[in-house]
């Protein structure tokens, strides 16, 4: 079986771009529109890894990050923030959260695999 | 870069053992130049020479190579017949492919013009007869530059040590340590010495950390993108240690003791003292506590990367020289090795009884010679097996064309080593797996398009070294196995009951059952086994396993283990009242109690249940008639072929044995059940088991009598 991966953003055209890339790439992907959706999606379903936004209505990324660590069923598993440039701060502040890598947007496909690749083996 | 290198040695001696088989063949050819066979034999020659090249980067011999193949392709079906302006022409080539062979670096004005004046004659010849492809215009200065430039490579030595909290972040430090290796060629120490007691150990925090040795010509920056997530939660430093270019002028590489303060794991005061003493200088320092055994090892493990590192560049820098071997010379040698072995173990437990100081030191030490000289006589029957697969890029496109397939072969690993022998009886099962998956996995393009696959579909072909053994992977993208069509073949078969709880290798093991191969039926049914039980029987014979794992739809994975040479098995020596056996290693999949109560409870059926799962053993003892008293606690050997399980039962189970096979006598080479033989330390002699010879004949026996 392919392995799972979440990605969470309010941006239909991100989620789109990364939902088709990553099933090119053979992985399964659920796909949630914001934070408060993707722990509702997370729970109780395997998912192997997250990727998620930053800025996203309802609950952020960081506040995402918070939330699935705080479940002992995907306190292990990587999850990666989607951020731009002028975000660095944040990139910190995700990573204090327990996020495990981080891709700055604008990205290529390859990119993205790449770091899946990195982080999931 | 040194794979490739060793790989281009190899290509180019096998080029020439083509050219002149090309030679040979055209001059036969003058004579009878209707003769098929040899039109046959030159192309193969030239296909060869053509289809290695490209693969390691002989694109100008391969560019040139492939414009003539293609008009003796043409000549093959009879368009083009055989005349002596062709073979002129052709002995032209052949020698115009020699001095591109040898001429290093090559004079590309020379060469380009000569090419194309040939490949210009080659098309007028061919125009006359029949039609010709224009040729693709082959570059020179890409040789040049890909063969040509100094790999430049840099060592360097990382040190990681993640926080503690690292899994936290879902960042699995192994997954790192893959990607540096990747890099390049690498040593890893983990460093253990932080890791508390158990019970103040908190499973979720990681105590390792690790010094890595890399030699690598991706730059420092491809090192720390490996690390780019982790950089600033962890303790990294990477510094490089030792420039390929100035080695020359240092004597030796530096001493444990400059490893060590260079890392900051030892002070000088410490070091000095310490070398006031005459030991070993790790010894010393750990003794005292000055540092951990896990430092000094990976500091002598840097050492010895590092010296490695040199030694490969310097054979690399000198110029290879090769000399040509009849094989049974080679094969002499071995078997000369392998008594030799023989005698040192006699040697070794002989001396042991006298417990003299002296004569255990000489003892050691032609241990010590004899395992080196075991390995390297061993090393040189090794081959790279792309030799072999390269053969089957033809194979695959032949074939795929005949049935109107699209198909690409991928290879993997074809600097892979093993042992000679082996390559050559691996071709035939090889052919036929592929064969299986071109003719049955792989769809037609229509039907492959119609369920969402790409129209061309992919055989990959790949060895990998692991441990002593080498694993070759066929896969294919195809339709994969019929489960439910094999399981119903089987029990109209009649080789399972009805209602028989199979697993999925159980039953794709059936596929090797020698009735369930032949008929066409089948084909249509299964998708395949033609003919597995004939590919069974060639790996058994040498000493591999084979397995299949397959998804419907997806496609279909056959593995196949293989030891790395046939000289030397790893067996598991046991014993039976005074007689010892050696069974393979390969097969065994556990050991296992067998007390006079389990015999009890069977009711005189010779099965065993180990945890649950029912196991039929086979009892040595009777099967080789010996006699003598039971032990009251036998053991039983559990071994493993296709998903079936089959203990044999034995007195005692003495433990691993590293050993080379000697061959039986005439009066005894067609014994069943019995492979090999071996002499073990004290001179007695322990008989090799052929294990899957001995469960058929037991099962034969089962099937005759009830």
């Amino acid at each position: 079986m392919g392995k799972r991966i979440l990605t969470a953003d309010d941006s239909a055209s991100i989620r789109q771009m990364v939902t088709f890339t990553l099933k090119g790439a053979g992985y399964e992907v659920v796909e949630a529109i914001d934070g408060r959706d993707a722990l509702s999606r997370l729970n109780g379903n395997p998912i192997h890894m997250v990727i998620t936004d930053l800025n996203m209505p309802n609950l952020d990324g960081i506040g995402l990050v918070k939330g699935i660590r705080a479940n002992p069923a995907y306190k292990f598993i990587p999850i990666i923030l989607l951020t731009t440039e002028s975000q660095e701060s944040k990139k910190i502040e995700g990573r204090t959260a327990g996020a495990t890598g981080w891709i700055v947007k604008p990205f290529k496909p390859e990119q993205l695999i790449a770091v899946v690749k990195k982080v999931l083996g | 870069m040194t794979a490739a290198n060793t790989y281009r040695e190899t290509y180019k001696e096998e080029a020439n053992e083509q050219l002149l088989e090309l030679e040979t063949s055209l001059l036969e050819l003058e004579e009878t130049p209707e003769d098929a066979e040899l039109i046959g034999k030159a192309f193969r020659a030239m296909h060869t020479i053509k289809g290695s090249g490209a693969m390691f980067g002989f694109d100008d011999i391969a560019g040139f190579t492939h414009e003539i193949e293609t008009v003796y392709d043409k000549v093959r079906e009879g368009i083009i017949p055989v005349t002596k302006d062709l073979i002129d022409l052709t002995l032209m080539a052949k020698d115009h492919i020699k001095s591109m062979l040898d001429e290093t670096p090559p004079d590309e004005a020379r060469i380009g013009l000569t090419s194309s004046e040939i490949v210009t004659a080659f098309k007028k010849l061919a125009s006359e007869k029949a039609l010709f492809t224009p040729p693709p215009i082959t570059t020179y200065s890409d040789r040049a530059s890909s063969s040509y430039t100094s790999d430049g490579n840099m060592s360097y030595r990382i040190r990681f040590k993640p926080s503690s909290d690292i899994f936290l972040t879902g960042t699995d430090p192994l997954l790192l340590l893959g990607e540096i290796h990747s890099l390049g060629e690498c040593k890893v120490i983990a460093q253990v010495d932080n890791i508390p007691p158990l019970d103040e150990m908190n499973p979720e925090c990681c105590y390792v950390y690790w010094d890595m040795i890399l030699t690598t010509n991706q730059g420092i920056d491809a090192i720390r993108d490996v690390f780019i997530f982790v950089e600033e939660s962890c303790e990294l430093t990477i510094n490089t240690i030792d420039l390929e270019k100035t080695f020359e002028i240092e004597e030796g590489y530096k001493k444990i003791g400059e490893i060590l303060i260079e890392k900051g794991d030892i002070n000088k005061e410490d070091l000095k003292k310490a070398l006031v003493e005459k030991k070993y200088l790790g010894e010393i320092l750990i003794e005292r506590g000055l540092v951990n055994s896990g430092k000094v090892e990976s500091a002598l493990i840097e050492q010895e990367h590092i010296r490695k590192i040199r030694d490969k560049t310097k054979t690399k820098e000198e110029t290879q020289s090769n000399i040509k071997v009849p094989a049974d010379k080679l094969d002499t040698l071995v078997n000369l090795v392998g008594e030799l072995v023989t005698v040192q173990a006699r040697l070794t437990q002989t001396t042991s009884a006298f417990h003299d100081a002296e004569l255990d030191a000489i003892a050691e030490e032609v241990e010590r010679l004899t395992v080196e000289l075991r390995d390297n006589t061993l090393n040189i029957r090794m081959l790279p097996i792309g030799s072999t697969f390269g053969r089957f890029k033809r194979l695959v496109r032949d074939l795929s064309g005949e049935l109107g397939k699209e198909i690409e072969l991928a290879t993997e690993g074809a600097e892979t080593e093993l042992d000679k022998t082996v390559i050559e009886k691996l071709n035939d099962p090889l052919v036929h797996l592929i064969r299986n998956s071109i003719d049955h996995g792989i769809e037609p393009p229509d039907v492959r398009i119609s369920q969402g696959k790409p129209a061309t579909g992919t055989i990959l072909l790949s060895a990998v070294h692991s441990g002593g053994n080498v694993i070759i992977r066929i896969q294919d993208d195809g339709k994969g196995l019929n489960k439910e069509a094999i399981l119903a073949k089987a029990m109209e078969k009649g080789l399972v009951a009805q209602n028989a709880d199979l697993t999925e290798k159980d039953i794709f093991g059936f596929i090797f059952h020698p009735g369930f191969s032949t008929a066409k039926e089948v084909t249509s049914v299964s998708g395949r086994g033609v003919g597995m039980d004939v590919v069974q029987k060639a790996i058994d014979s040498l000493r591999g396993l084979i397995n299949i794992a397959s998804v419907k739809g997806e496609g279909t994975t056959i593995t196949i283990t293989l030891p790395l040479t046939l000289a030397i098995i790893e067996g598991l020596l046991v014993a039976i009242d005074r007689s010892s056996f050696v069974i393979p290693l390969s097969i065994v999949e556990e050991c296992v109690e067998l007390t006079g109560e389990d015999v009890k409870r069977s009711h005189g059926k010779n099965i065993a249940r180990i945890r649950g799962e029912l196991v039929p053993y086979i009892r040595l003892r009777n099967e080789f008639n010996i006699q003598g008293e039971r032990p009251p606690i036998e053991q039983i050997v559990v071994t493993g072929r296709n998903g079936e399980k089959m203990g044999f039962v034995v007195d005692h189970v003495i433990g691993e044995h590293q050993t080379v096979i000697k061959n039986l006598g005439k009066f005894y080479r067609n014994v069943e059940g019995i492979s090999g033989a071996t002499i073990l330390g004290d001179g007695t002699v322990a008989l090799i088991l052929d294990v899957p010879k001995i469960a058929k004949n037991v099962e034969m026996a089962e099937a005759v009598f009830g």
